[in-house]
């Protein structure tokens, strides 16, 4: 067994090992549709030792956490969180499938964001990951696309101008600092996440 | 004076490997007691037990140690070599320095010195062994089968046509079993009633045979060679004997919605009813829960005014026969796991997610049998139970309830493979045009001409297979909505389905449990009864006399539990073969003049081997109370011998004085 495998294992005592392939995660997934790989098979590669496969998909991303795979195994896998870590590893070592970069580039500016404001500032969102964006994949039309979303959504209250702060970030700053480091290439325990 | 033979055995290599054999040989002829010490290649051969009965009758031993292998593989071999050298048999005692040494010690000099203090022990306790005689113990050539299902009836069958008499039990109305209800069977689709219903009535008019329909075992005493059984026959309201079977009583009875057990809830039958009409006997019962003249105590009578034999009798009740055997054989079946509803355990649960019980055309494996068979409620038209149309298409998923450990069991039931096959075909015969989707893990179909089976329903009947388990199932605009996965092709399947069959999973029948322990028959964490051994006592259980067959063992099909069912009946028929049976005499003895009567071990004893006594004087005056060994009953596990105060009881050939001399021998 490789490394990696004993990373999922330790991440939620999810016993990759006892998986049987039958397919119900897959059965009831409600984002297998769009998927290009499945969730039986993401476990598959995982118990197999392939996480660089596994974390290149793009279901990892696609993934929203809904637990049905979870819930209605009959092994006991922990599907989701197999998911969870492959998204954990795939963050760490900036190793994306192209399709999802933005998406991984969203979901950075979206926790830098939380972590400064303890909140979500919708528009400073909006800067920091056109930005970022842009610079990943030097695409102009990048910059401007759902532009014109942006005064529909200020016109039903949606997008503040100036966005509020929570009054006590410093607590906010220690969940951030307790859970960064670990973030890289060890995924959280069950009760940090 | 002890004069001890020590054996050392090399086993060809498997002791000679790790022990210095010739070491052993010498140091243990300086032992006190030891009259003679010689080892060979394989003591368990011809060579090596002439040797053995030379020494025996040459240097006059009175004693025996055979340094091999466990007592489990060789103790009767060299028993019955001292016996014919003229020696008591039970002066031969094993030191294992095979599994308990060699095999596991792979330091020559420390598995040496384990070996002598091993061979060390069993001197200091053979010397202190007494020559003991089996007990012999007179034997019922009766048998009480319980179950009457089709291993059954093929075990009561066997032994009666042997020319024993038999009693068989069973708790429904009629014997037969799941099989009666049963269509078509695997792997050659024979009807299954075309070849039980004849076996049925030989079983109800075979001149050996006792048949205790609607009766169960309430309780158990005895033990091998000489069971007492006592039968609950519950009140059935009609006179088995002025009965003719005519049907004037059920045709007449107005209370007709009652869901029928035998078609599995399908269809309905009357508050007097027989459950199938070819049951045996051919003799209606009336379901008291149901009948509004039993309920009230007054009224209807219908069944009573139209029968001309006079045999309908509502002052009936529950009777209690005692039956006298020298074997049981448990053949109880199975039942299926519930799907949906309350679990009777709690470390099952129930498959919300297919909708069971919700939905109607959700329908289980035997439900579905009933409504392919020619005697169901549909006569045998595959007709959906919500609306009565034919279904067009048909998901059939396996392994529900089966291999599931989150749902509480984890072994797979055996034959849904094949009968889902089976399942397929039938409806495919039935219906043209038909869609068969079956969703399975695996498919096991080992056994003779059954994964040709499989493979003609997928190859020329076109049954759809899907790699994958259901995930959900939903109803919408009349259709069922199921949701699986085709792992092969990797993509969520979801087909709309006008009826869904769920190949549930085997478990033991209701009640087992409690007739284990009236028998004293062990179960498994499923509640599965556990056989003796499992490759060589597949029949016997822990029990003596007791043997068990069929699908209260583990799931099986009908070739194999009519198989193990003949087993059973043959080990029965070697056991009627002697003239008395006779047990093993290292049982425990109570030392009646030291007994004070406490009775701990009375209340102790797991076999209730232990009986209170009186010691009388020959003229009949009472001396004492005593506690004494049965033994017919006792099987020497010694937990008396631990509980005694007065230190009284002892187990022969294990007492406290050889344990005590053996550890004694270790420490010097």
């Amino acid at each position: 067994m490789t490394t990696d495998t004993a990373i999922i294992d330790t991440a939620g005592e999810i016993r990759v090992q006892d998986c049987y392939q039958c397919g119900k995660c897959t059965a009831g997934c409600p984002v297998a549709g769009h998927m290009d790989v499945m969730p039986n098979q993401i476990v598959r590669l995982a118990q197999m030792g392939m996480e660089d496969r596994a974390m290149l998909s793009e279901s990892v991303w696609l993934c929203v956490s809904c637990q049905t795979c979870t819930t209605r195994c009959p092994k006991s896998v922990d599907c989701a969180g197999v998911m969870d870590a492959m998204r954990q590893l795939s963050a760490g070592r900036d190793a994306v499938a192209p399709a999802m970069r933005n998406t991984l580039i969203f979901m950075r500016a979206f926790l830098d964001n939380i972590r400064r404001n303890g909140r979500l500032n919708e528009l400073e969102l909006v800067g920091q990951f056109k930005t970022a964006g842009f610079f990943s994949s030097l695409s102009i039309p990048f910059l401007f696309k759902d532009a014109m979303l942006g005064p529909k959504m200020m016109s039903r209250r949606k997008l503040r101008l100036l966005g509020k702060k929570v009054r006590d970030r410093a607590i906010v700053k220690r969940i951030f600092e307790r859970c960064h480091g670990k973030t890289a290439d060890t995924p959280l325990k069950k009760d940090e996440q | 004076m002890a004069r001890i033979g020590v054996f050392t055995c090399w086993c060809g290599e498997n002791v000679a490997r790790h022990v210095d054999i010739e070491k052993v040989t010498e140091t243990v002829a300086q032992m006190p007691g030891v009259r003679c010490s010689i080892n060979y290649k394989y003591m368990c051969s011809d060579p090596g037990q002439a040797q053995i009965r030379d020494k025996i009758q040459s240097e006059r031993l009175t004693g025996l140690v055979v340094a091999s292998c466990s007592p489990h593989m060789h103790l009767k071999t060299f028993r019955k070599a001292a016996q014919t050298a003229g020696l008591n048999p039970y002066l031969v005692e094993m030191a294992n320095i095979r599994e308990h040494c060699s095999w596991v010690h792979h330091n020559r000099e420390e598995a040496t010195a384990k070996a002598l203090d091993l061979i060390r022990m069993s001197v200091e306790k053979v010397k202190r062994d007494h020559e003991l005689v089996p007990i012999r113990v007179p034997l019922t050539r009766r048998a009480l089968v319980i179950g009457g299902g089709v291993a059954g009836i093929q075990a009561a069958l066997d032994i009666a046509d042997a020319g024993h008499e038999v009693a068989l039990v069973e708790r429904e109305p009629s014997i037969g079993g799941k099989m009666a209800g049963l269509s078509e069977t695997f792997p050659t689709l024979d009807c299954s009633q075309c070849i039980l219903t004849p076996r049925m009535v030989e079983v109800g008019q075979h001149p050996n045979i006792k048949l205790y329909t609607y009766s169960e075992v309430e309780s158990v005493e005895g033990y091998v060679g000489n069971f007492k059984i006592t039968i609950r026959q519950k009140a059935r309201y009609v006179d088995m004997v002025k009965c003719t079977g005519c049907g004037d009583c059920w045709n007449s009875c107005p209370i007709k919605k009652n869901l029928s057990e035998f078609d599995c809830g399908m269809g309905f039958r009357k508050a007097i009813y027989i459950p199938f009409p070819q049951a045996v006997p051919a003799r209606p019962v009336i379901d008291r829960l149901a009948c509004t003249r039993l309920k009230r105590g007054t009224g209807c009578g219908l069944c009573e005014k139209k029968c001309q034999a006079k045999a309908i009798n509502f002052a009936d009740e529950d009777k209690l026969v005692v039956e006298q055997a020298g074997a049981v054989i448990v053949a109880t079946g199975y039942k299926l796991y519930n799907i949906a509803k309350e679990q009777d355990n709690a470390q099952l649960s129930g498959y919300g997610e297919y909708g069971y019980g919700k939905y109607k055309d959700v329908i289980d494996a035997l439900q579905f049998e009933r409504l392919v068979s020619a005697s169901g409620p549909t006569g045998g038209e595959i007709k959906r139970p919500s609306d009565g149309k034919i279904p067009q298409s048909v998901v059939f998923i396996k392994c529900v309830g089966s291999r599931d450990n989150a749902k509480g069991l984890a072994y797979c039931s055996k034959i849904c493979c094949m009968y889902t096959a089976k399942h397929t075909m039938l409806y495919k015969h039935k219906t043209p045009g038909g869609e068969a989707h079956v969703f399975y893990m695996d498919i096991r179909a080992g056994g003779k001409a059954y994964d040709e089976f499989v493979r003609r329903a997928i190859e020329q009947d076109g049954a759809k297979y899907y790699r994958g388990r259901v995930s959900k199932i939903t109803e919408e605009n009349g259709k069922l909505i199921v949701r699986g996965a085709d792992t092969l092709a990797g993509a969520p399947v979801t087909i709309e389905a006008d009826m869904v069959v769920l190949a549930v999973a085997m478990r033991p029948a209701d009640g087992v449990h409690a007739l284990a322990q009236k028998l004293n028959v062990g179960y498994d964490e499923f509640g599965f009864l556990s056989e003796s051994h499992p490759k060589l006592r597949p029949v016997e259980t822990n029990a003596a006399g007791v043997f068990i067959c069929g699908a209260c063992h583990a799931p099986k099909d009908i070739p194999e539990a009519v198989a193990q069912a003949s087993a059973a009946a043959g080990k029965t028929l070697v056991m009627f073969g002697r003239e008395e049976l006779t047990r093993e005499p290292e049982i425990a003895r109570i030392n009646e003049q030291t007994c004070a009567a406490c009775y701990t071990c009375v209340r102790g004893c797991p076999y209730t081997a232990i009986e209170r006594a009186e010691t009388l004087t020959p003229k009949g005056v009472h001396v004492k109370y005593t506690a004494r060994v049965n033994e017919g009953l006792c099987m020497g596990c010694g937990t008396c011998v631990a509980l005694c105060p007065s230190k009284s009881a002892e187990l022969e050939g294990f007492t406290e004085q050889q344990i005590y001399s053996m550890v004694e021998s270790l420490m010097t």
